[in-house]
């Protein structure tokens, strides 16, 4: 956006504390016009062979980013002020967001998942469409073209909870370039900023993807093998998502002897290879290998930012855990009422039946859990804590409730005809995963 | 705006309740636990205090009464429900035998609360009202309860045996369950306020306990106990439709209340416990890797997340009193996490802290034996699944029994 435009844009007024509802409602009608249900066939894009371990490719930047006007110092989102009270209610705004982003997953994530997960790719329609939908821009504020005008984690976490609902592996797929997005936002310096949001706030948002993980046991985000010495990255990154596809990279490496920090990374240079790295669950997402050797990087943000990057993070995967988890208890629900064994439904039996139970009571606290540490990050309150519980209890609670959709549903569980078994993969992931997505 | 923080205008409050928590009930813990049905004496004065809290009007849901519904306004309230929970929760973080042993602050006043008249409202202000439910060969099925209640001319009279009686010693009248007519089924079971007085009702023997021991727990017998009729609570009418849940209705309230006992209770031990593993070298690290802390702080971790869900459910049911939305489903969520995250916590923080866990030197066994109550009373374990699974699955209880 020139200095003109922002200037024009300002003039329009300032919109309220989070204008996200109307800028997406504005976005939705666009999107309906869209034929969304003239998905175009798989085999059309396949270049990258997602599905097969270890194929690889050279990274995928097909643009140059340059920064065009920048501000005097980096834009900072304020944190949003609180009312004091003790409230449930989702603003208006974020009502209106929820609906909109339950359409689309309920339209188009829903109906597609199956092929997604077979094809270990999501359809660029449906990114395209997700992309207009205005998913990146959420945490981008409105002077550096986003619809924002302070925090808004609570409709992060509500947005990416809907979106799973209708599947995780196609969200977390659309969602990737909002991580990197996000991240320039709260971290980027005012020339980072500059060169790299203008094209997530443009027409065609770029494949982009926030990469944390390193390949190998007890993997903790804060003692990182990626080293950044001198400016250049080596290492190896595991279950980037859509790495393929990406042109820019936020990649998190050990700083020398400081401490473990994020870089920017042009997928462009020759150092950069991408490895297909399909996985037991979110296949979607086209979970690649992302290898560096000796590539140019640009620090981003301090090591504390890094630190509530990793929360961040978690506590996106905290809400997509929501979303799949309502998912297993909405199909199990008619399910173990339709079924009959022994003469009558069986959900008139107690074992079926506290199953069920249990699964709505779990996924109740996972959810509150989760709100509160969103809710906090939104008013910028500390919230380490609270992500640690949220995703403690998402990983423990949200497989149990994947596994039960699965027994629930006895052999019918296991195989292919009924989305349970997804679920129960995709729920795996929830304790496994970093970075990637990001509130 | 979803905010799960404490109101700003209860912190002075819920800090005030933490004040008396930790100066008059936690000295007096072992004390009482060790001298069973000794009366605690530092209650009179304490509950003088409720009381004057409670009347000041600023801090009203103070105790028991608290969750009495009120029409709900404009916007969003945080009221004397959501109030209550925290209070509760404060003061069972001192003890829960004493909490329960509050003058005044029985489980019968939050009953008379929730479904009495004004005019009741306003005759049995003042009084201490414990709960008889339970009898000897009904617990959970309380539809089948055996005590009857006859009508003659103006009065009502009762005749049966109620156990675990919380307080039924102690306080000055039971809110007593029984069926006008045993052949009519559960909508003719109705519940009338009994004063300790009543010729005909004796406080036949109190019960030794695993735990909340500061808390007596009475059998009484009721032998053509006579009360007036204005003591029946509710309506007098046997209606097929809602007679019983006009009872039940009490226990939506209630529930968010026990399973703020819970929490509380179980935070006591887990703040104990965490003050324990840091002199044994174990520090709770939220960001790092499981993977990489000692396995008690994994333990650890686990448990606070399970608290942390019991604790935000417990507040969810208290609010949706507070904001007139029908809360029976989250009330029973709330109470179903919150007895059995707050059993297994103090039961594994005395594991994690070894013989000070277990001895008496601390309150942690205490704590232990005090938290199995509460995944019984006011509806087990079992009872709360059954509830969530009837309302998720859209089951009668004769489909889902």
């Amino acid at each position: 956006m020139s200095l003109e435009e922002r200037t024009h844009a300002r003039d329009r007024g300032r919109r309220d504390a989070i204008g996200v509802g109307v800028a997406l409602l504005n976005r939705l009608a666009r999107w309906r016009t869209i034929d969304r249900f003239g998905l175009r066939k798989q085999t059309e894009r396949v270049v990258f062979e997602a599905t097969k371990t270890g194929f690889r490719t050279a990274g995928a930047l097909s643009r140059s980013f340059s920064a065009a006007s920048k501000l005097s110092k980096p834009s900072r989102l304020p944190a949003a002020r609180g009312t004091g009270r003790f409230d449930l209610t989702p603003t208006e705004d974020q009502q209106m967001v929820v609906e909109v982003v339950k359409e689309f997953a309920a339209e188009v994530l829903r109906p597609a998942a199956s092929a997604a997960d077979t094809a270990c790719t999501t359809d660029p329609k449906v990114l395209s469409s997700s992309a207009e939908l205005g998913l990146s821009l959420i945490e981008v504020p409105e002077e550096l073209g986003g619809i924002v005008t302070e925090r808004s984690a609570m409709t992060g976490v509500l947005v990416a909870e809907a979106m799973a609902h209708g599947d995780m592996g196609q969200a977390v797929a659309c969602l990737a370039p909002a991580a990197v997005s996000t991240a320039i936002s709260l971290w980027g310096d005012e020339t980072q900023q500059a060169t790299y949001l203008p094209a997530f706030t443009g027409s065609s948002v770029p494949a982009a993807a926030l990469a944390i993980l390193e390949p190998r046991a007890l993997f903790d985000p804060f003692y990182l093998r990626t080293t950044a010495v001198g400016g250049r990255l080596n290492g190896v990154k595991s279950l980037v998502p859509r790495g393929a596809e990406a042109e820019l990279f936020v990649i998190a490496a050990q700083l020398e002897d400081q401490g473990p920090a994020l870089f920017l990374v042009e997928s462009d240079h020759p150092g950069v290879t991408i490895e297909a790295e399909p996985s037991m669950g979110l296949r979607a997402a086209s979970l690649s290998r992302v290898i560096l050797e000796d590539v140019p990087a640009v620090q981003l943000g301090t090591l504390d930012d890094y630190a509530e990057c990793v929360r961040l993070s978690r506590l996106g995967w905290c809400a997509l855990s929501l979303g799949t988890a309502k998912a297993v208890l909405d199909y199990v629900t008619p399910y173990v009422n339709e079924r009959t064994a022994f003469g009558e439904p069986i959900s008139h039996r107690q074992s079926v039946a506290f199953m069920v139970a249990n699964i709505g009571i779990e996924l109740e606290g996972m959810r509150l859990v989760t709100y509160r540490a969103g809710s906090r990050a939104e008013q910028g309150l500390p919230f380490a804590r609270e992500v640690a519980l949220a995703r403690r209890l998402c990983t423990d609670k949200g497989m149990q409730i994947g596994a039960d959709g699965v027994q629930l549903l006895g052999g019918h569980g296991y195989v292919k005809e009924h989305p349970v078994e997804r679920w129960y993969r995709d729920l795996r992931a929830i304790g496994v995963m970093e970075g990637a997505v990001l509130i | 705006m979803i905010n799960l923080e404490t109101p700003r205008k209860f912190r002075a409050f819920v800090n005030q309740a933490h004040q008396v928590a930790a100066e008059m009930l936690r000295p007096n813990s072992r004390r009482y636990d060790l001298a069973e049905h000794e009366y605690p004496v530092e209650l009179d004065m304490l509950a003088a205090m409720v009381d004057g809290l409670g009347a000041s009007g600023t801090s009203s849901g103070a105790g028991a009464a608290g969750v009495r519904r009120t029409a709900a306004g404009e916007g969003v309230v945080n009221g004397s429900n959501l109030s209550s929970v925290l209070s509760i929760m404060e003061m069972c973080w001192g003890d829960v035998g004493l909490l329960l042993s509050m003058p005044r602050q029985g489980l019968g006043n939050s009953a008379i609360a929730s479904v009495a008249s004004d005019e009741q409202l306003r005759r049995f202000d003042g009084v201490w009202a414990g709960m008889a439910i339970t009898e000897p060969g009904c617990g959970s099925d309380s539809a089948n309860i055996q005590t009857t209640a006859r009508r003659d001319v103006d009065d009502y009279i009762i005749d049966g045996e109620k156990i675990f009686v919380t307080a039924g010693g102690r306080c000055d009248a039971v809110v007593v369950w029984a069926s006008l007519d045993k052949s009519l089924g559960r909508a003719a079971i109705k519940s009338f306020v009994v004063p300790k007085d009543t010729p005909g009702m004796t406080v036949e023997r109190l019960d030794h306990k695993l735990g909340i021991r500061a808390s007596d727990t009475a059998t009484l017998r009721f032998d053509n106990c006579r009360v007036p009729a204005a003591n029946l609570l509710g309506s007098p009418e046997i209606d097929a439709d809602k007679g019983f849940a006009g009872v039940m209705q009490t226990f939506d309230n209630t529930r968010p209340l026990v399973a703020s006992m819970a929490v509380g209770c179980a935070r006591a031990s887990l703040e104990l416990t965490r003050e324990l593993l840091a002199d044994a070298g174990v520090e709770i690290d939220y960001d790092r890797s499981v993977h990489f802390q000692p396995a008690a702080a994994a333990v650890y971790l686990q448990l606070e997340a399970d608290w942390e869900a019991a604790y935000l459910l417990t507040l969810q049911a208290a609010w949706m009193a507070d904001n007139g939305k029908p809360n029976s489903l989250q009330a029973s969520k709330a109470k179903a996490k919150a007895g059995r995250a707050a059993n297994d916590i103090t039961l594994r923080c005395i594991e994690l802290t070894s013989t000070l866990g277990y001895s008496e030197h601390e309150l942690l066994e205490k704590w232990a034996r005090d938290s199995k109550i509460l995944d019984i009373f006011e509806g087990t374990q079992q009872i709360q699944q059954l509830i969530v699974a009837r309302r998720l699955l859209g089951k009668t209880s004769t489909e889902l029994k």
